[in-house]
């Protein structure tokens, strides 16, 4: 085991200093900001509204669209080319079911409640920032869920269990692996599991009990920001 | 989209008073505030807030092969996104008209202008040379976001680092203290005509009710380097001579708020 | 058996996910419900507790149209039975010949000389299917055509605290602005007077949906007023 101190000195368990706001963006029925290390998330929510074409209607419920787009400056390296690439409808898609779980779209039949994430810099983890901004940006939304959903990656760096792996540590020369997840706090229950590289089952299973803890602080401040929004001043 | 009369003709009472549907005169403009180094990942970045319309603006710098033609020059690229996070009017997929007309205009005035010196972006003649290339995203629009980009790239541009070049890679890790630097500082600004009268700064409303509007970017001595003008009506020499009045005095009040050091007493 | 206990209190402000109470002695109702022992909150809202039921007033969202709401909708569309309206909402809402005016209209009339598009309407909702079909009519005092003036889009949670109490929010702002104001469920606000009173009053609204949380609201808006212009002695 090499990885004997993080890079930045965090703590295994620790995950970047987070910040969240809620209502950012005046034109969306619901939208928040939230910001993880060096990575920054906003989302807007539009709907529920009328869906056009058609047949894309559900009679019994509204659908949840999710897009995901890194601004052309926002990667680490070159500029972004503009416009959905392979892994940005990836990213959409996987956000859809992370969030879908917790949503109740019954009362509007045949609209769409669409979520639009952009994030205009990253440091690893942006999906997860994504995901969290989005969950509070559909609580501002007004849209009935019965919980909110957190996101984190954990995973291993040449051996060692950590979470919020930051870009630094991705491409760390070594064994790596990055676990995104998502969770539901009040059942425990997963919505969002990828992972790139290599892991035993033990250091998943560890990873996976670690980011849930993550994840219950990242409510926390989910929650606050959302409060915040209603309270006085 | 349809505008309706009723709208249009209500805009044009309010106007008759010398008032607004926000209760500014007709050529007063929204407070600007601009936040700096909002991306880290871009060399330079800008958030600017024109009343409650947003738009971010990053750029980025890239070192690529110079063209044929100018083997000692750089170049600039200006692509705007009309993000669906900002507006419902607004739709994922190709860019707009709006967004590539918007990012034509902006780019016109800046390149037009000289403002940046495309010789310093040589970095070694016929074989690499600095591209700029800015984006503007828009975070909330409730109108006039052409003005508002305008001041983003400004701003962007004016505060944009050098990444570091090693054996001819950049580093994008490390940001020297050398900044791009502007000669000067072109600003567009948008005068829109209802009825008979002029207006800066439109809201959503008024943007969809005017009949035409005229870009006119300037820079500090009132010297014209870019102009575009849109909507369904016709203008005639009378109104051209006081919109560009208009877009003069306009485009240095906004030089002096955002502390622009071009900016003329 | 366990102790039922409440874990919030009236007014708190909750958010999806927060455990309200414990225990089976507690009723869930809007914006809540039941997981096992406890009562969950699913939105984002104000808390209200009446007796042992456990309701949230929600803070946000979009609006969903309800039979009996008086709201304002934009004629989008004619045909040959009637007036298609935007509601501001995911549905838009069919008002019917029969139901467009007090006075009697022929078919193959020319509906346009009634309501054109781009009109604005005051309405009220007199059916909702579970398709969220929706039929309005204007067939009652007070509900028609809206003439001059304009309109403005406001939080629809927030219309509550617009109106207030009896209306007297509203009334206060129409008085010290010389205006007439009509508020819809739908979270539409129709404005008329002249423009300096428009402007006090489109300001005064805002002001109120930003601040809609505060208590002593209405003391704070009367101040507003006075303090922008709008005349004395409400």
């Amino acid at each position: 085991m090499a990885y004997k101190k993080r890079i930045d000195g965090r703590k295994f368990d620790e995950m970047r200093p987070i910040e969240a706001k809620v209502g950012v963006i005046d034109r969306a029925v619901g939208s928040s900001y939230f910001k993880i290390g060096k990575t920054i998330a906003y989302a807007a929510v539009y709907g529920p509204r009328e869906l056009f074409p058609r047949f894309m209607q559900n009679p019994t419920k509204a659908l949840l669209r999710t897009h995901y787009n890194m601004m052309p400056f926002s990667g680490s390296g070159d500029r972004v080319r503009p416009g959905p690439s392979r892994r940005s409808k990836e990213i959409s898609l996987v956000t859809k079911h992370a969030l879908e779980p917790v949503l109740k779209l019954d009362d509007f039949p045949n609209a769409v409640v669409d979520v639009f994430i952009e994030l205009p810099q990253t440091d690893a983890g942006s999906r997860c920032a994504g995901i969290c901004a989005a969950s509070m940006a559909l609580a501002d939304a007004g849209i009935t869920m019965k919980d909110l959903v957190g996101a984190i990656s954990v995973g291993i760096v040449d051996g060692q269990v950590l979470v919020d792996l930051d870009y630094q540590e991705e491409a760390f020369d070594g064994i790596v692996s990055d676990v995104p997840i998502a969770i539901i706090p009040s059942t425990g229950e997963l919505t969002l599991l990828q992972m790139d590289g290599q892991i035993s089952k033990d250091d998943l299973m560890k990873g996976l009990e670690m980011g849930k803890k993550a994840i219950t602080q990242i409510m926390d401040v989910q929650r606050a920001a959302l409060k915040a929004k209603f309270k006085g001043e | 989209m349809r505008m309706d009369q009723r709208v249009k003709n209500h805009i044009l009472k309010y106007l008759s008073q010398g008032l607004r549907f926000d209760g500014r005169k007709s050529d007063e403009i929204r407070d600007i505030s601009i936040e700096y180094d909002v991306s880290k990942t871009a060399e330079g970045s800008v958030k600017v807030k024109l009343g409650e319309t947003e738009v971010l603006v990053g750029v980025k710098l890239e070192v690529g092969k110079p063209y044929p033609d100018k083997q000692d020059e750089g170049t600039i690229m200006v692509n705007v996104e009309l993000l669906p996070l900002s507006s419902p009017d607004f739709e994922s997929g190709p860019p707009s008209l709006q967004a590539i007309e918007l990012a034509r205009v902006i780019d016109r005035g800046m390149r037009e202008s000289n403002a940046v010196d495309f010789k310093n972006l040589c970095i070694e003649k016929g074989e690499a040379v600095w591209n700029i290339l800015i984006d503007v995203c828009t975070l909330n629009d409730a109108g006039n976001l052409l003005d508002a980009a305008g001041i983003g790239m400004l701003a962007a541009l004016q505060n944009t680092y050098y990444p570091k070049l090693e054996d001819g890679k950049i580093n994008y890790k490390e940001k020297t203290d050398k900044k791009l630097g502007l000669k000067l500082s072109p600003m567009p600004v948008t005068v829109y005509k209802l009825g008979s009268y002029f207006i800066v700064d439109p809201l959503k409303d008024e943007e969809m009710a005017a009949d035409a509007r005229l870009t006119v970017t300037t820079i500090s001595d009132g010297t014209i380097c870019a102009l575009q003008k849109g909507g369904d009506l016709p203008l005639t020499l009378d109104d051209i001579d006081k919109m560009l009045d208009l877009a003069i005095v306009k485009a240095n009040e906004i030089r002096k708020s955002i502390g622009d050091k071009n900016a003329k007493k | 058996m366990t102790e039922s206990k409440l874990m919030v209190g009236n007014k708190d402000i909750v958010v999806p996910g927060d455990i309200l109470a414990t225990g089976m002695e507690y009723l869930p109702s809007q914006g809540t419900y039941r997981k096992g022992n406890e009562i969950i909150s699913s939105l984002l809202g104000l808390v209200r507790v009446e007796g042992k039921v456990i309701n949230l007033i929600p803070l946000s969202g979009a609006y969903l149209p309800k039979k009996g709401d008086t709201i304002i909708g934009k004629v989008i569309d004619i045909n040959l039975n009637g007036w298609r309206l935007k509601t501001n909402s995911a549905y838009s809402a069919l008002l019917s010949m029969k139901d467009g005016s007090n006075e009697y209209i022929r078919r193959g009339a020319d509906l346009s000389e009634y309501y054109e598009i781009g009109d604005y309407v005051i309405c009220k909702i007199t059916n909702v299917t579970s398709q969220m079909l929706i039929d309005l009519t204007v067939k009652s005092p007070g509900l028609g055509k809206l003439e001059g003036g304009r309109i403005i889009s406001v939080t629809p949670t927030k219309v509550p605290r617009i109106i207030g109490k009896q209306g007297s929010m509203v009334s206060m702002i129409k008085s010290a602005t010389g205006t007439n104001i009509l508020v819809g469920q739908n979270g539409y606000v129709w404005v008329k007077g002249e423009p300096k009173g428009e402007i006090l009053t489109v300001k005064t609204i805002k002001n109120i949906e930003k601040n809609s949380h505060r208590s002593g609201l209405t003391e704070e808006i009367k101040q507003y007023l006075k303090n922008n212009g709008g005349k004395d002695g409400i």
